[in-house]
C-alpha cells in the first residue's frame, strides 16, 4: 500500500527576472508516494491557489523524460538523488516522511531565472544553431541504404544523441560548463558519415558560440553524473579532439588520422 | 445539428490514384526562386510537421516565422513517440509496397480517410527515411550497415524503421536542426515561448497570428501571406492522456472559431498498454510500447472479489479474455479491440490493482519460456520504466495496464493541398484530420506529420501564393489587427476578473472525467446527451468560478492553462455532438448501438461514409455540419474481424 508523506519544502520563490529571490518554506502534507516529485509540487500549488496565494512556478511538459523541459536543483543535486532520472521520473517514495526538502532553480549565468524555477536555457539552441545539423536541403537525399553505417557506429551516434536539452549538466558543473551538452551534440553528428563535410567547421563554430555562455570545462563529471541520460564524458574528450584538429590551418587534411 | 452543404470541392485531383500527385504537382501554380523571397509565411509548432515545414520552406527561399509556446522548438511532444515510423522502402524483400503501405492504412482507418491523401502519403514515406538517414538521425542498424526495420502494430510486413525507443526524438531533433540551420542563415525567424491566441481574418482570408508572450504577457500581432498550423492534437480533452501537459487545442480552436472547419472530432485514439492511474492528483499517464503484447498474457481474475497477489492465482480462475474471445489473434488484437475489453472487463469489476483499474500483462510464462534474459534484452527499458513509476518489479509480478488517450484522428479539415476551409490557412501533422480515417496504424503518425511538412506542404503552398505576388502582408495598424489584440486581450482581463474559487487545473481535470466517461472507448446516445448538458453547466461554472491569480504581465501558467481549458469545453461538446451524429462504429468510434454479434465495430458505410466538417456559430449555437462524401476506388470496403 502507498504511504502518505508529510514534508516540508524550502522552494525559491523569484517573481522576475530582475527581482531579488528568496526561499520560502510551505508545508506538504497528505503526498501519497505514488505521486511524481512534479505531481507533488501540482498538489502544493493546487493548495496555494486554493489559499488565495500565487502558485509556484516550475518547468515541466513530457513527464516522461524525454522532452528535457523539467529540472530542478533538489536537496543541491541536479534532478535529485536519483541516477540517470529527470525530475519528472523521480517519485515520491524514494523519500521518507518527514523530509525537508530544498529546491531551486538550475544555478548558471548563462541560465537567467525567468521566475521562480524557471531559467532561460535558449544558450543551449544557439550552440545547435551555430552548426549542430547536417546541410541536406529537403529532396537532396540518397537513397538512405547507400550509406551503410556500421552498428557500432550507430549505436554511439545514438548514445550521444539521446540528450533531452534538459541543461542539467551545466547546472551541476561548478564552472557552469556546457561541454557535455555541446560534445554530445557533435559527437552524434561527427561519427556519422552523413557529418563529415562539416566536421571541423561545426565543431569550430559549436565549441566558440558554447565558450560565449559557459564556462570551462575542468573534467570534474558532475555532467555525466547529473545526466538524465547518462551521456559519458568521453565525449567531451573527442570534441576537445576535433577542435584542435579544427585549428589545423590545412583543414582539408584534418579528416585523417 | 443543423446539417450545411456538402463539401464539393476537396481539390483530389484526376487520373488513376498512382499518378494524381504527379499530375497535381505538374497542375498547380509555383513560384519563381526569386519571388519566393517576397512571401512571408507564418508557421505555428515546431514539432515534427512544423519544423520539417519551416526547414523546407526557408530553403526554398521563402520568409519564415516559427511561433512555439515551448521554450525551445525541440520540446515539442513529437519528441515522446517510442516505436518507430514506416515507410514503404520493401527492405526487407517481405512484399511491401506503396500500394500495400496505401491498402493497409485506409483499412486501417475504418474506410474513413480520403484515399488520395493516404496514397500520397505511402509514396513520399519512401524519400522521408532518405531525407532523415541524410540529415544523421541515428537509426537502427544491422552489423551490415543497412538499416533495420521492425513488424509493428500487426502489420504484416517489417517496414518499420527506428531508433532504439525514442524514434520520435531522433526524428524531432533532425527536424530541428534543419531548421535551425535555416535559422543560422536568416531564412526563418524563431518566436520561442509566443502562444498563438487568434488567427486574423479580413475578407475571408487569413493574414497573420495574434500571439502572447508567456513570460512577459505581451500581446503582438504578426502579419504573413499564410499561416501553417502545426499544432499537434487534442487528446488532452480528457485531461488523463499520454500527451504532454501543455498539448492542447488552442491554435487550431481558435482557427476553427474564424471559420476554419473542424473534421471528425469524435475519432480518439486510445492505446491499450499505458500504466493505470494510481490516484486522483496523477496528472498524465504514460505508455509503454505496445510490442509488449507480444510476450505479455493479458489476463483478470474471474472472481471479482479476489485479493490474492497475481501469482497465487491458478491458472482455472484466471480468465485470459483476449485469448479465449480473439483464438487466432489472442492478445494482438488492434488497438481499439484491445482497449474496449479492457473497459468492459474492469467495468464488470474485474479489474486489478488497488483502485482496481487495471488488467494484468503477464510476463511469466514467457520468462519461462525464454527465460529471464531474454525478456531483458527485449523489453528491459519498459521494465524498469514501469518500475519507476509504479515501485513494482514486472519480472517477479504481473504489469498492470490499462488504456489512455493517445491520439487524435480528427482535426482540422483540410483539401488535398493541406489548405482548410479558410483561404491561406494551412493544417498540417497531427493538427489536421487527413490521413488515419477513424483510426491511426502504429508508427504513422511520425510518417505523415514529416511527409506534411517536407514533403506535400512546401508544394503545394505555392498554389496559393503564386497569384499573391505583389501584395504586401497587411499591415500590423490594420483594424483587424487591433480588434484581434484587444479580443486576446479582453479574454486574458477575463481570466484575471472572475476571482472565483476553483482552478483552471480543476475545471481541466473535471472535463477530462466528463469526457472520458461519455465520450470514451464506449459511447451511446444517452451517455452522449448527458455529456453536453454536462459539460455546459461545467463550462458555466468555469466561467462563473475561476480563479487566476498573480499578474498577466509575468509568467503565469494558470493564464495559459485557463485558455486552454476554455477551448477544451468548447471541443468536448464538439467531440459528443460529433459521436451523437455519428450512429455507426468505425475505427476508434465506438457506438454501443452499433455493434455486429460479436460485439465488434459495425460500420454504416450506407450512410456514414463521409467526413464530418463542422462549422462555429458561437459558443452558445450548434455547429453546422458540412459532409465531405468519401468515395473508394482502389480499397474495397469489409469488415474487420480478428476472431
Amino acid at each position: 500500500m502507498s504511504r502518505i508523506l508529510n514534508l516540508t519544502l524550502s522552494i525559491w520563490r523569484q517573481p522576475g527576472p530582475n527581482s531579488p529571490g528568496q526561499f520560502v518554506t510551505y508545508p506538504a502534507n497528505g503526498i501519497p508516494d505514488d505521486a511524481s516529485f512534479l505531481e507533488m509540487l501540482d498538489i502544493v500549488n493546487e493548495g496555494l491557489i486554493e489559499a488565495g496565494e500565487i502558485p509556484i512556478e516550475f518547468p515541466h511538459d513530457c513527464r516522461e523524460g524525454i522532452c528535457g523541459t523539467c529540472g530542478v536543483m533538489i536537496n543541491g543535486r541536479a534532478h535529485g538523488q536519483e541516477k540517470g532520472t529527470a525530475t519528472c521520473q523521480l517519485h515520491m517514495r524514494k523519500f521518507n516522511d518527514g523530509d525537508t526538502i530544498v529546491i531551486e532553480p538550475w544555478r548558471a549565468t548563462a541560465f537567467p531565472i525567468v521566475r521562480d524555477l524557471v531559467v532561460d536555457r535558449s544558450p543551449l539552441d544557439k550552440i545547435v544553431e551555430a552548426g549542430g545539423y547536417v546541410s541536406a536541403p529537403t529532396g537532396t537525399a540518397p537513397d538512405a541504404n547507400e550509406t551503410p553505417i556500421p552498428k557500432e557506429v550507430a549505436d554511439s551516434a545514438m548514445d550521444a544523441a539521446a540528450c533531452i536539452g534538459c541543461g542539467a549538466c551545466v547546472a551541476a558543473c561548478p564552472n557552469s560548463a556546457g561541454q557535455l551538452f555541446t560534445s554530445a551534440k557533435l559527437w552524434h553528428l561527427n561519427s556519422l558519415p552523413q557529418g563529415q563535410a562539416e566536421r571541423f567547421r561545426r565543431t569550430e563554430a559549436m565549441v566558440e558560440t558554447m565558450e560565449d555562455f559557459f564556462g570551462s570545462c575542468t573534467n570534474h563529471g558532475e555532467c555525466s553524473e547529473a545526466c538524465p541520460k547518462e551521456i559519458e564524458q568521453d565525449f567531451i574528450a573527442y570534441m576537445n579532439r576535433d577542435y584542435m584538429k579544427s585549428k589545423v590551418y590545412n583543414r582539408k587534411l584534418a579528416g585523417q588520422n | 445539428m443543423s446539417l450545411g452543404t456538402t463539401i464539393p470541392d476537396s481539390k483530389v485531383p484526376q487520373g488513376p490514384m498512382a499518378d494524381k500527385w504527379d499530375n497535381h504537382k505538374f497542375d498547380i501554380k509555383l513560384v519563381n526562386p526569386a519571388n519566393k523571397k517576397k512571401f512571408k509565411i507564418l508557421v505555428v509548432g515546431s514539432g515534427l510537421a512544423g519544423a520539417s515545414a519551416a526547414a523546407t520552406l526557408g530553403e526554398l527561399g521563402y520568409n519564415v516565422e516559427v511561433f512555439t509556446f515551448h521554450d525551445s522548438p525541440r520540446r515539442a511532444h513529437s519528441i515522446a513517440a517510442q516505436g518507430g515510423i514506416n515507410a514503404a522502402k520493401n527492405y526487407r524483400n517481405d512484399g511491401d509496397s506503396v500500394h500495400r503501405l496505401f491498402y493497409d492504412t485506409v483499412k486501417g482507418g475504418d474506410y474513413r480517410s480520403r484515399e488520395a491523401n493516404v496514397h500520397r502519403l505511402a509514396q513520399v514515406s519512401v524519400d522521408i527515411i532518405d531525407q532523415m538517414a541524410a540529415q544523421g538521425v541515428p537509426f537502427a542498424r544491422e552489423y551490415g550497415g543497412l538499416l533495420d526495420n521492425r513488424s509493428f502494430g500487426g502489420a504484416q510486413v517489417s517496414r518499420t524503421f527506428y531508433a532504439r525507443g525514442q524514434t520520435g526524438q531522433q526524428l524531432l531533433l533532425g527536424a530541428y536542426q534543419q531548421m535551425m540551420r535555416q535559422v543560422h542563415e536568416g531564412k526563418v525567424t524563431l518566436h520561442t515561448r509566443m502562444e498563438m491566441l487568434d488567427l486574423v481574418m479580413k475578407d475571408g482570408e487569413a493574414h497573420g497570428i495574434v500571439c502572447r508572450n508567456v513570460t512577459t504577457g505581451e500581446i503582438s500581432s504578426h502579419s504573413g501571406h499564410a499561416v501553417v498550423l502545426a499544432t499537434g492534437g487534442y487528446g488532452n480533452v480528457f485531461y488523463l492522456s499520454t500527451n504532454a501537459m501543455a498539448s492542447n487545442v488552442t491554435a487550431a480552436w481558435r482557427a476553427h472559431r474564424k471559420g476554419a472547419y473542424f473534421a471528425n472530432p469524435c475519432y480518439t485514439q486510445i492505446h491499450p498498454t499505458c500504466i493505470p492511474a494510481s490516484d486522483e492528483f496523477q496528472s498524465k499517464l504514460t505508455l509503454m510500447s505496445e510490442s509488449l503484447r507480444n510476450d505479455g498474457r493479458i489476463w483478470v481474475p474471474r472472481n471479482p472479489d479476489d485479493t490474492r497477489a497475481a501469482a497465487d492465482v491458478p491458472e482455472s480462475e484466471r480468465y485470459y479474455y483476449l485469448e479465449e474471445k480473439y483464438p487466432s489473434f489472442g492478445n494482438l488484437v488492434p488497438r481499439d479491440v484491445a482497449s474496449r475489453n479492457a473497459k468492459t472487463v474492469v467495468d464488470q469489476g474485474l479489474g486489478v490493482g488497488p483502485l482496481k483499474n487495471g488488467v494484468y500483462l503477464d510476463f511469466a510464462d514467457a520468462i519461462g519460456a525464454d527465460g529471464k534474459d531474454t525478456i531483458e534484452e527485449r523489453y528491459g527499458n519498459l521494465f524498469q520504466m514501469y518500475d519507476r513509476i509504479t515501485g513494482e518489479d514486472p519480472y517477479s509480478r504481473p504489469m498492470r495496464i490499462y488504456p489512455a488517450t493517445h491520439y487524435t484522428m480528427g482535426g482540422l479539415w483540410v483539401d488535398y493541398n493541406l489548405m482548410t476551409s479558410i483561404p491561406g490557412v494551412y493544417a498540417a501533422g497531427e493538427a489536421n484530420f487527413s490521413d488515419h480515417g477513424a483510426n491511426r496504424l502504429g508508427a504513422s503518425a511520425l510518417m505523415q506529420g514529416l511527409a506534411d511538412g517536407y514533403f506535400v506542404l512546401p508544394y503545394t503552398i505555392g498554389d496559393y501564393l503564386a497569384p499573391k505576388l505583389g501584395e504586401d502582408p497587411l499591415s500590423l495598424d490594420d483594424p483587424a489587427f487591433i480588434q484581434a489584440e484587444a479580443d486576446v486581450q479582453s479574454q486574458v482581463h477575463r481570466f484575471m476578473s472572475i476571482k472565483g474559487t476553483r482552478s483552471p487545473e480543476y475545471f481541466h481535470r473535471e472535463l477530462g472525467k466528463l469526457v472520458w466517461e461519455h465520450i470514451g472507448m464506449a459511447r451511446d446516445q444517452n451517455g452522449l446527451e448527458k455529456a453536453i448538458s454536462e459539460i455546459r453547466s461545467l463550462r458555466d461554472e468555469f466561467w462563473s468560478d475561476l480563479r487566476v491569480l498573480g499578474d498577466a504581465d509575468t509568467l503565469n501558467s494558470s493564464i495559459e492553462k485557463a485558455g486552454r481549458v476554455a477551448d477544451f469545453f468548447e471541443l468536448g461538446e464538439l467531440m459528443a455532438r460529433d459521436a451523437l451524429d455519428r450512429e455507426e462504429s468505425c475505427g476508434g468510434h465506438f457506438r454501443v448501438e452499433s455493434q455486429t454479434e460479436e460485439g465488434e465495430a459495425l460500420r454504416d458505410d450506407e450512410n456514414f461514409a463521409h467526413v464530418s466538417a463542422w462549422e462555429w456559430h458561437g459558443a452558445d449555437t450548434a455547429q453546422t455540419k458540412h459532409a465531405e462524401e468519401l468515395t473508394f476506388d482502389e480499397v474495397k470496403l469489409t469488415q474487420r474481424s480478428y476472431k
